[in-house]
């Protein structure tokens, strides 16, 4: 599904992301863990387009996008969270998951009908699925955090993402609403057969759903297997889990 | 009772209604009043255009004069040196002020935020200098005087319409080009497209990743807004009896946003609301006093810090709150 080949980005000579590769298989469920500044979130906006590589490719089914544009990595079947929660905030729940509907389903380019007639029911089917029917005509940035995460999956999902890709989805997020974030994407996972690929600090939740885990430190990947495979690596345990040598 | 009145309200068609009105203006006689309100329709377009790219697409543009301008010199010199009737010579500025839009914008879309706004003031003073010195065409710092009012004969074969002077028959002429144009613009605001116009302005990095070509998008927003301030730049270009250099220049620029900001960026009609009251405030104050930019200065401050939504936006939250008031006095 997601192949990374030997990917590298440096900022001015400091290498943030040096000769990563990585592998995702289709219907899988992959986490990239790592201390902060591990370069965890660099190498996803390398392979979403944010960032162009230094060297190296990204192959998206056998396709290459290295270097393509966002939105054309987003039109070919990958979706993606941020980090910091990316909604549009003055727009409704309901108007932020049908712009992500229209702009897929290509819409985008009819300046001449009328937006709110469109993709209402597939809008309001997405909703319900993702929790959020109640709130479909409140403000987006006036959700609570939780929610706002909620809808950020929402506005990924509307794209009908082959992968999705997610920056830290529990971030700033209480125990209790950690809890049913999980819950609710490895059900939306399992519905759609979704491949995931995502970052964590919470080692809970990393070794709770993820079937893949890869270890990063200082840009590179240390290791990359199983999660029991990569608990009991000694290396893993030395520079991240916290086990002093 | 209350939801049966405010139904009545909603069933009215305000904005005949206030087209009618308009509509109405030269029968009042006044010469003075059809031109108040002819330059309010003018700089109502040239403000609503504007806040397309400001209000919907959240980009600043400090050239937007430039297809102002550029479209007030297409329909003069169109008119006056080819002799090309206004129906035709319209559309030809229309297109000719797109296509200057589409290559500045090409460049400007490129930069965002304050390098944008900056590109977008360095073409329209690139399109003053060039209108300023261009004399075998633009008339240089001379201008074209002299501008023909378009041929309105046909209108006097209008029974209702024969009695008016060509000053009245050229206003409702440009009120129903505002008309129109107002209405497409509110038209391409509600559409698909102009939603992913609004993804990004709130958030241009989540609309790339929805799989909006946020560059493109911002282009075509930019030539439509361009155009539709063609059209207002041609109609005073004729409203003006000829086409000057400091149609062009950066401050009508600044003028244009401060319309918008003070009607209101966030709501279709806030440019709208905003021309008309600068326009009138001009109009007064420069009559009782010398200071008007002074006058103009402290009610800027005062509305951006009592009502930073503008004038409409004031209205609006002021409705919203005495609706939350009476809803409350209603149930104690």
């Amino acid at each position: 599904m997601l192949e990374v080949r030997g990917v590298s980005k440096s900022f001015a000579g400091f290498s943030a992301v040096a000769e990563v590769s990585l592998a995702v298989a289709s219907g899988q469920i992959a986490a990239v863990i790592g201390p902060n500044g591990a370069g965890k979130s660099t190498l996803f906006n390398l392979i979403t387009g944010h960032l162009q590589p230094t060297s190296g490719r990204v192959l998206l089914d056998g396709r290459d996008i290295t270097g393509l544009p966002p939105h054309r990595i987003c039109g070919m079947g990958m979706g993606r969270s941020f980090q910091r929660t990316n909604i549009f905030p003055k727009l409704t729940v309901f108007e932020n998951v049908q712009a992500a509907f229209l702009a897929h389903r290509g819409h985008g380019r009819d300046f001449w009908s009328r937006s709110e007639d469109l993709c209402r029911e597939e809008s309001l089917d997405l909703l319900a699925s993702i929790g959020l029917a109640d709130e479909a005509e409140t403000v987006a940035g006036t959700l609570s955090y939780g929610n706002q995460k909620q809808l950020e999956l929402g506005i990924a999902l509307a794209s009908d993402p082959k992968i999705l890709l997610l920056d830290e989805p529990t971030a700033g997020m209480s125990a209790s609403e950690t809890h049913e974030a999980i819950a609710l994407l490895a059900r939306i996972a399992r519905e759609r057969a979704l491949t995931l690929l995502f970052t964590e600090h919470d080692m809970a939740v990393v070794f709770s759903i993820a079937q893949k885990i890869a270890v990063m430190h200082q840009g590179r990947i240390i290791a990359d297997g199983e999660p029991q495979a990569v608990r009991a690596d000694p290396q893993v345990r030395r520079v991240y889990l916290g086990e002093r040598p | 009772m209350r939801g049966r009145r405010q139904g009545l309200l909603q069933r009215i068609p305000w904005t005949l209604v206030l087209f009618l009105a308009a509509a109405a203006v030269p029968w009042l006689g006044s010469r003075y009043y059809t031109s108040i309100a002819t330059l309010i329709a003018i700089d109502a377009l040239f403000a609503v255009s504007l806040n397309l790219l400001l209000g919907t697409t959240g980009l600043v543009s400090f050239g937007h004069v430039a297809y102002f301008g550029i479209g007030a010199y297409l329909c003069g010199i169109l008119m006056k040196t080819y002799g090309v009737p206004f129906t035709l010579a319209l559309p030809g500025t229309v297109l000719g002020t797109a296509l200057f839009a589409l290559a500045f914008g090409f460049f400007c879309v490129r930069l965002i935020r304050i390098y944008f706004a900056m590109l977008t003031l360095a073409f329209s003073q690139i399109v003053w200098a060039i209108c300023y010195k261009w004399n075998g065409v633009t008339g240089g710092d001379q201008g074209l005087p002299d501008v023909p009012y378009p041929d309105f004969s046909w209108m006097s074969a209008v029974p209702g319409l024969d009695h008016l002077r060509v000053d009245g028959q050229f206003y409702l002429v440009t009120i129903a080009l505002v008309a129109l144009s107002l209405a497409a613009m509110r038209r391409i605001i509600g559409s698909p497209f102009g939603r992913m116009l609004t993804t990004i302005r709130e958030n241009p990095e989540r609309a790339a990743f929805i799989g909006v070509n946020v560059r493109a998008y911002e282009l075509a927003a930019f030539v439509t807004a361009g155009a539709f301030a063609g059209i207002a730049g041609a109609l005073f270009g004729i409203y003006s009896r000829g086409v000057f250099a400091d149609f062009v220049y950066w401050p009508k620029s600044a003028e244009v946003m401060i319309m918008t900001i003070l009607g209101g960026m966030g709501h279709f009609w806030g440019p709208v609301v905003g021309a008309a009251t600068l326009v009138l405030l001009n109009d007064q104050i420069t009559a009782a006093t010398q200071y008007w930019s002074l006058v103009l200065g402290v009610m800027l401050l005062a509305l951006l810090f009592l009502f930073p939504g503008g004038i409409v936006g004031g209205i609006v939250a002021g409705f919203e709150r005495l609706r939350r008031w009476t809803a409350r006095r209603g149930r104690a």
